[in-house]
C-alpha cells in the first residue's frame, strides 16, 4: 500500500481545505465536483448502491472537515487521496458488518492510512448522536429554539420574533431554561451509554 | 447561582463578552469554590459539545444542498456507470442470483421476479414468503393510531417527547435469542424489504431501532440487533432452542404478527423436509399469513423448533419453517466476526409441563414485529 506522507504543497488543496473549515459553499462544491464520482465508482464496484455512495461521501467530507478545523492538522496527501482512503475504509467496514465481502478491492487510486482519523471521528460521532437523541427528547419549542440558535446561528432578536417572544431577553431566558433541560438529558444519556 | 443564570454567565465567558470586572469576579469564584468551578467546567464542556453538534449539522445541511444542486446540474450523476464499470457492477450485484438461477436451471415467470429475487432465488413461484407489505390504508390507520396515542398522552398530562414513528412498508415477525446483547432472529428475505431503516416493535407498539448483523439467504435466516439506547433489557429467555429435528407429528404452536397485534396459531410437523426436499426446512400443517415471516415455532415444551419462512401459495395450510438447528449454525458463523462474538443463548427453559396459556404469557414478550422501509 502506498503511504503518501510527503507534505502536500498543493496551493489549491490548501485553499479548499480552508474553505471547507469555514463551511464555504463554493469550496465544498468544488470538492464535491472533483471527487464524488470517484468515490461513487468505488462503492458501486464494491456491491454498493448510489445511495450508499452518497452517504459514504458525506461521511468522508465530515471526517475531512473535522481535520480541517484542527489547527495541528497538515494534509500530507492530496484531498482526493484522503477522501478516497477514508471512503474506502468506511465502506469496507460497512460491508464487513453486513457480512458481504468486497469483490473488487484492487485500487485505482492511491491509499493512505486513515484508521486513526476514523477512530477519532467515531468517538466524536458518539457525542453527536447523544446530542441528537437528547434534542429529540426535549421536544418543542425547546428543540426548535436551540436549533435556531446553535445550528442556524440566528440572532436572539430574530428568534424572539419567530417564536413570538415579546423581546430578545425573554427568548434568551427561555433558551437558558431549555439548555438546563437539555444538559440534564444529555448527561443522563451519556451515563446510560457507559 | 441558578442554573439558567450560570449558563448565561458561562456562555458570555466563552464568547468573551464579560466586562473586566465581571470576569474578575467569575474567576475568583471559580478559584474559591470547587463545586462552582466543577459546574462551570461541566457547562463549558456541554456548550462546546452543543456547538460542535450545531457545526456538524449545518455542514451536513450544506453537503446535502451541494449534492442536490450538482445532481440537478448533471455535474455529478446518480446513474453514472457506463461500459465496463456497469457490467462489473451488475455482475457483482446479481452474481448470487445468477448463480442460483443457473444451478436450478428452471425458468420462472418474470411477473414474480421481485418476489423471487427477494426470496433468495432458489424457490419457484408457487411458494411465497410471508412478509406483509403494508398498504396505504394501514399506514393511514397507523397515523390515526398515533393521533389517538398523542391524545391519550395529552390527557394523562405527560410531557414526554414522542419519538417520531416509522411508517413501515411491511410487517414481519422476529424473536429474541440473546437478551444481554439484544439479538433477534428473523428471515433473511424480510431484510430485503428494509434497505434503509430497520425497526423492532413490541406488542405495546413501542419502536426501537435495529440493524442487521447476519444474513444468510440460503437458510433464509437473519439476525438483527436492537441498537436503540431506549430499549430496556428484558429478563432471561424462558425458552430454549432445539438442536435436533422436531419429530413427525409433533404438536407445535406459533406466535407472530400477521396483524398489528400478536396472533397465536396451532399445528403439527407434517414433514421433515421442506419444499422440494430442502433439508434446511421442515413442513408444518398450520395456518400462517403474511406478516408471519420470522415467527417462532414452539413445541409443547416451549422449545423453539423452527422459524416460519414461507407457505405454499396454492395449497392451504402447507407452511415451511427453517429448522431450529440452523439458528445455531448462524450463531456459530456470527461468532467468527469480532463485533458479534458476544452472542450467547442463555435460556432458562421453564415452560416444560406448564399449560399453554402460561407458556404464551411467558414467551410473547420475546416476539417482536419487524418493520422498516
Amino acid at each position: 500500500m502506498y503511504k503518501g506522507y510527503a507534505v502536500n504543497n498543493n496551493v489549491q488543496d490548501k485553499n479548499l481545505l480552508e474553505g471547507l473549515a469555514a463551511q464555504d459553499k463554493a469550496s465544498i462544491e468544488i470538492i464535491y465536483r472533483d471527487n464524488f464520482q470517484m468515490v461513487q465508482t468505488m462503492v458501486l464496484n464494491n456491491r454498493g448502491t448510489t445511495d450508499d455512495a452518497a452517504d459514504i461521501f458525506q461521511e468522508a467530507m465530515i471526517v475531512l472537515f473535522e481535520k480541517s478545523i484542527d489547527s495541528d492538522f497538515v494534509l500530507t496527501c492530496q484531498i482526493k487521496t484522503y477522501l478516497y482512503s477514508v471512503s474506502r475504509r468506511i465502506w469496507l467496514k460497512k460491508l464487513q458488518k453486513q457480512k458481504r465481502t468486497a469483490s473488487h478491492t484492487d485500487d485505482f487510486e492511491q491509499v493512505v492510512q486513515v484508521d486513526e482519523d476514523l477512530d477519532e471521528h467515531k468517538q466524536k460521532q458518539v457525542s453527536f448522536e447523544i446530542m441528537e437523541t437528547a434534542l429529540a427528547k426535549i421536544g418543542d419549542p425547546c428543540k426548535s429554539l436551540l436549533e435556531a440558535y446553535y445550528i442556524q446561528k440566528k440572532q436572539m432578536h430574530q428568534i424572539a420574533a419567530e417564536f413570538n417572544y415579546t423581546n430578545a431577553d425573554n427568548a434568551k431566558t427561555q433558551k437558558y431554561k431549555c439548555l438546563v433541560r437539555l444538559k440534564k438529558i444529555f448527561f443522563a444519556e451519556y451515563k446510560n451509554l457507559k | 447561582m441558578e442554573d439558567t443564570l450560570l449558563f448565561d454567565a458561562v456562555e458570555r465567558f466563552l464568547n468573551q463578552e464579560m466586562t473586566a470586572q465581571e470576569l474578575f469576579y467569575f474567576e475568583e469564584m471559580r478559584k474559591n469554590n470547587a463545586e462552582f468551578d466543577q459546574q462551570v467546567v461541566e457547562m463549558i464542556y456541554f456548550i462546546q459539545e452543543l456547538n460542535k453538534f450545531g457545526t456538524q449539522k449545518s455542514l451536513r445541511h450544506i453537503l446535502i444542498e451541494t449534492e442536490n444542486k450538482l445532481s440537478e446540474e448533471g455535474a455529478i450523476s446518480r446513474d453514472p456507470l457506463k461500459g465496463k464499470a456497469k457490467v462489473i457492477f451488475l455482475w457483482n450485484r446479481y452474481k448470487r442470483t445468477i448463480a442460483v438461477a443457473a444451478s436450478i436451471a428452471v425458468i420462472v415467470s418474470i411477473t414474480c421476479a421481485t418476489i423471487i429475487a427477494s426470496f433468495s432465488g432458489n424457490k419457484q413461484n408457487n411458494i411465497k414468503p410471508l412478509v406483509e407489505k403494508l398498504k396505504e390504508q394501514d399506514v393511514k390507520y397507523k397515523k390515526l393510531e398515533k393521533q389517538i396515542g398523542k391524545l391519550k398522552d395529552a390527557t394523562e398530562n405527560q410531557i414526554v417527547a414522542e419519538k417520531p414513528r416509522l411508517e413501515s412498508k411491511f410487517r414481519a415477525t422476529g424473536f429474541m435469542i440473546d437478551v444481554n446483547n439484544n439479538y433477534i432472529v428473523t428471515n433473511a428475505h424480510v431484510l430485503n424489504e428494509a434497505p434503509h431503516q430497520l425497526i423492532v416493535e413490541n406488542n405495546k407498539g413501542e419502536q426501537y431501532l435495529a440493524e442487521s448483523v447476519y444474513v444468510n439467504p440460503e437458510s433464509d435466516l437473519a439476525v438483527i440487533k436492537i441498537t436503540d439506547k431506549d430499549f430496556k433489557k428484558i429478563p432471561a429467555l424462558p425458552f430454549s432452542i432445539r438442536k435436533n429435528n422436531a419429530d413427525l407429528g409433533e404438536q407445535v404452536f406459533i406466535l407472530g404478527y400477521p396483524k398489528q397485534e400478536i396472533v397465536y396459531g396451532e399445528g403439527y410437523i407434517s414433514a421433515q423436509n421442506g419444499y422440494q426436499m430442502d433439508t434446511i426446512f421442515c413442513q408444518l400443517s398450520t395456518l400462517a399469513n403474511e406478516g408471519n415471516s420470522g415467527s417462532p415455532v414452539f413445541n409443547n415444551n416451549g422449545e423453539i423448533v423452527g422459524v416460519i419462512s414461507s407457505k405454499e401459495a396454492d395449497a392451504e395450510g402447507v407452511v415451511y419453517a427453517i429448522k431450529a438447528a440452523n439458528i445455531y449454525n448462524a450463531i456459530h458463523e456470527m461468532r467468527k466476526v469480532k463485533e458479534n462474538s458476544d452472542i450467547k443463548i442463555t435460556a432458562k427453559p421453564i415452560l416444560r409441563k406448564t399449560d399453554r396459556i402460561t407458556q404464551i404469557k411467558k414467551v410473547q414478550d420475546y416476539v417482536f414485529m419487524i418493520k422498516g422501509n
